[in-house]
């Protein structure tokens, strides 16, 4: 059995984002994390692999500095890397992305007890679509938002995730899961020896070359030209006027705010 | 049945998928139908409800009421709770036989399941999580005027481009883009919860809507997912979406959290009655429930008064209130990012200060 965990090097937007003078975000200046919801995932992987003999495989799409976080992933515990990286892969948007990643994990092989795991969605794009059109494009089920997970066999069920509560779901794999982060759960720290061994693990880069016979890979369904959707503008909002910073000691202070949301007649 | 998601000229008429839970609409699908009918009107195309559950026609109204020219009701048993599989099916087999030019889905977390997983089998282009919609050029060019820091003078607009532009925060709302697909159809769309504003009810609408029973193919092996059950937490939903006054804690409660989220209770009864929301932080610490959330990962909320207490102000929590009409900031940290966002601030240590604003605030309000 095989676990397919999909993982996204991201820029870590809690830090100070920086945008540049024509509007565009400044990339360089932020640096760069694995996607918290995707180490999720990993955790749930690896959940499974503490009970069941099984294969840990990281996959990501990304420019070769990617490496970086799939050897930390290697050092958590996963047994082999993948990294999806080629010019043409480029200016994908989330179709294009998944066309590749599906396209990517049929060339791997896909058996009937696998399961593929990805984060709910990525910090810096926020669409959480990229999962669900993965698990579309292999035409296998998908179970997003999932706290818990127990497999069995070729079976799994899942506590998915609702506004108002959660449904229990079972369904057959193989199968994609998109994970959450529970409250009090966190992923696991890299171990010693597992720093130790991640340069030894094997790695394997796939690039255009690789993938271009899968039926899934054509030239006009990946990368820019394979995007449905483009950007047609961005900007930066206009910045909210500075308020007022209230002076004095909190009593006034205290005071001066009652004042002020009286004469605004909210209160 | 010939359906090219590429022949876009084939393609026509605003679809909103209405999400029911337990028979009951979600309150987002009236925010979407009062926004599709401005884009129908600016298209001059119709707007269709699509209603897909388990003898839910009753629901048609409502629906009509807001603004749907037509609903379109996809009635049966297999479509009582969601099911990825079943919704996926019968909402793409009713989109490649009417072909509507644009669907617009709400992002709850089903919406969310079920938008990519469609437009990845109509093969067509879904943005996610909008926060504003045009389809008329003129109508953009005002939203960029008022909504951008562009130089509106040197930026060239091409007058009849019909296609849908969806807007979006990106990075936390640190920039905005917006999102065209013109080069497939449906333009697929989730538009975030609480963010649109919704029309006024009209009975008599709601009397003139049609309804149209679409017949719906489902059958065991289309599904592969089995719904065990479906457990409505026994707490109340907490309704920060709709509240006027939200009082939010965050990281600074640390010192004594129930007093913390006492005094945010006080704060909001005095104010008028109001919500308590958290940061991340607070979520994460399990001092507050998810549902609490407010941010890029939580909930977007604009209240008419949103008070951060405790709260430095990451731009994942900017995100979810940065749009409420009266921001307060109280934080200790002077240089809280919290605070350029803030139309009044205090500085000071919350404990303290809370109670005097309660005070002062029920004294203010005793006066009149």
């Amino acid at each position: 059995m095989r676990i397919y965990v999909c993982v996204k090097q991201v820029p870590d937007t809690s830090g100070k984002v920086a945008v540049n003078p024509d509007g565009t975000l400044n990339r360089a200046s932020m640096e760069t994390i694995t996607n918290p919801d995707d180490l999720m995932a990993m955790e749930q992987a690896l959940l499974i692999k503490d009970k069941n003999d099984c294969q840990v495989t990281v996959v990501t799409m990304g420019p070769p500095q990617a490496e970086g976080m799939l050897r930390e992933l290697l050092a958590m515990g996963a047994d082999d890397a993948v990294l999806i990286s080629s010019r043409e892969f480029g200016g994908s948007d989330t179709f294009a992305t998944s066309q590749i990643i599906a396209g990517a994990i049929q060339h791997l092989g896909l058996e009937k007890e696998d399961i593929i795991f990805c984060g709910r969605q990525a910090i810096d794009g926020d669409t959480a679509q990229v999962g669900p059109q993965i698990a579309e494009k292999l035409d296998i089920p998908q179970i997003t938002y999932a706290a818990d997970i127990e497999k069995e066999g070729d079976c799994v069920t899942v506590k998915r995730m609702l506004e108002d509560g959660y449904m229990k779901i079972k369904t057959s794999t193989p199968c994609l899961i998109t994970c959450i982060k529970e409250q009090e759960s966190g992923s696991r720290y890299m171990t010693l020896n597992g720093i130790n061994d991640c340069y030894e693990k094997p790695l394997q880069i796939l690039d255009y070359e690789a993938l271009k016979d899968e039926p899934l890979i054509e030239t006009d369904t990946i990368g820019l030209k394979g995007s449905p959707t483009n950007i047609f503008k961005s900007f930066t909002p206009p910045l909210k006027g500075a308020g007022v910073m209230l002076t004095g000691t909190d009593r006034e202070m205290a005071a001066s705010l009652a004042k002020a949301l009286d004469e605004k007649h909210m209160l | 049945m010939g359906f090219d998601s590429a022949k876009i000229e084939e393609f026509r008429n605003i679809w909103v998928f209405c999400e029911q839970r337990d028979g009951k609409l979600m309150e987002t699908d009236f925010e979407l139908i009062s926004e599709g009918r401005k884009l129908a009107d600016e298209r001059g195309a119709e707007l269709i409800g699509v209603l897909l559950g388990d003898q839910v026609e009753g629901l048609a109204g409502e629906i009509g009421g807001y603004g749907a020219d037509k609903v379109i009701v996809c009635d049966h048993p297999m479509l009582k709770v969601y099911t990825t599989d079943a919704y996926a099916k019968v909402l793409c087999d009713a989109a490649m036989e009417y072909k509507p030019e644009i669907i617009l889905i709400g992002a709850s977390n089903i919406g969310r399941d079920l938008g990519p997983r469609c437009a990845a089998r109509l093969h067509t282009g879904l943005t996610a999580d909008c926060t504003h919609l045009d389809i008329d050029m003129n109508e953009y060019v005002n939203f960029l005027t008022t909504s951008s820091t562009l130089d509106m003078d040197k930026t060239k607009f091409k007058m009849d481009d019909v296609n849908l532009k969806m807007t979006r925060p990106a990075f936390g709302g640190h920039l905005m883009a917006t999102i065209i697909c013109p080069r497939f159809r449906p333009c697929m769309s989730t538009v975030r919860p609480g963010v649109l504003k919704k029309a006024e009810y009209s009975r008599e609408k709601a009397e003139k809507v049609q309804v149209e029973m679409y017949p719906v193919h489902l059958n065991a092996k289309d599904i592969h997912t089995q719904v065990i059950e479906v457990i409505k937490e026994a707490k109340q939903m907490v309704d920060l979406i709709g509240a006027d006054i939200v009082v939010s804690v965050g990281r600074g409660i640390s010192k004594d959290v129930e007093k913390g989220k006492e005094l945010a209770t006080q704060l909001a009864g005095a104010l008028g009655g109001g919500v308590v929301g958290g940061s991340r932080a607070v979520i994460d610490a399990g001092w507050l429930t998810a549902d609490h959330q407010v941010g890029q990962t939580g909930k977007t909320v604009h209240p008419k008064i949103y008070v951060a207490l405790g709260i430095s102000g990451a731009i994942q929590h900017k995100a979810g209130m940065q749009d409420s009409d009266l921001i307060i900031a109280v934080n200790k940290d002077e240089k809280a990012p919290i605070f350029d966002c803030a139309d009044y601030g205090l500085v000071g240590d919350l404990f303290k200060i809370v109670p005097m604003m309660v005070e002062e605030i029920t004294e203010m309000k005793d006066k009149k």
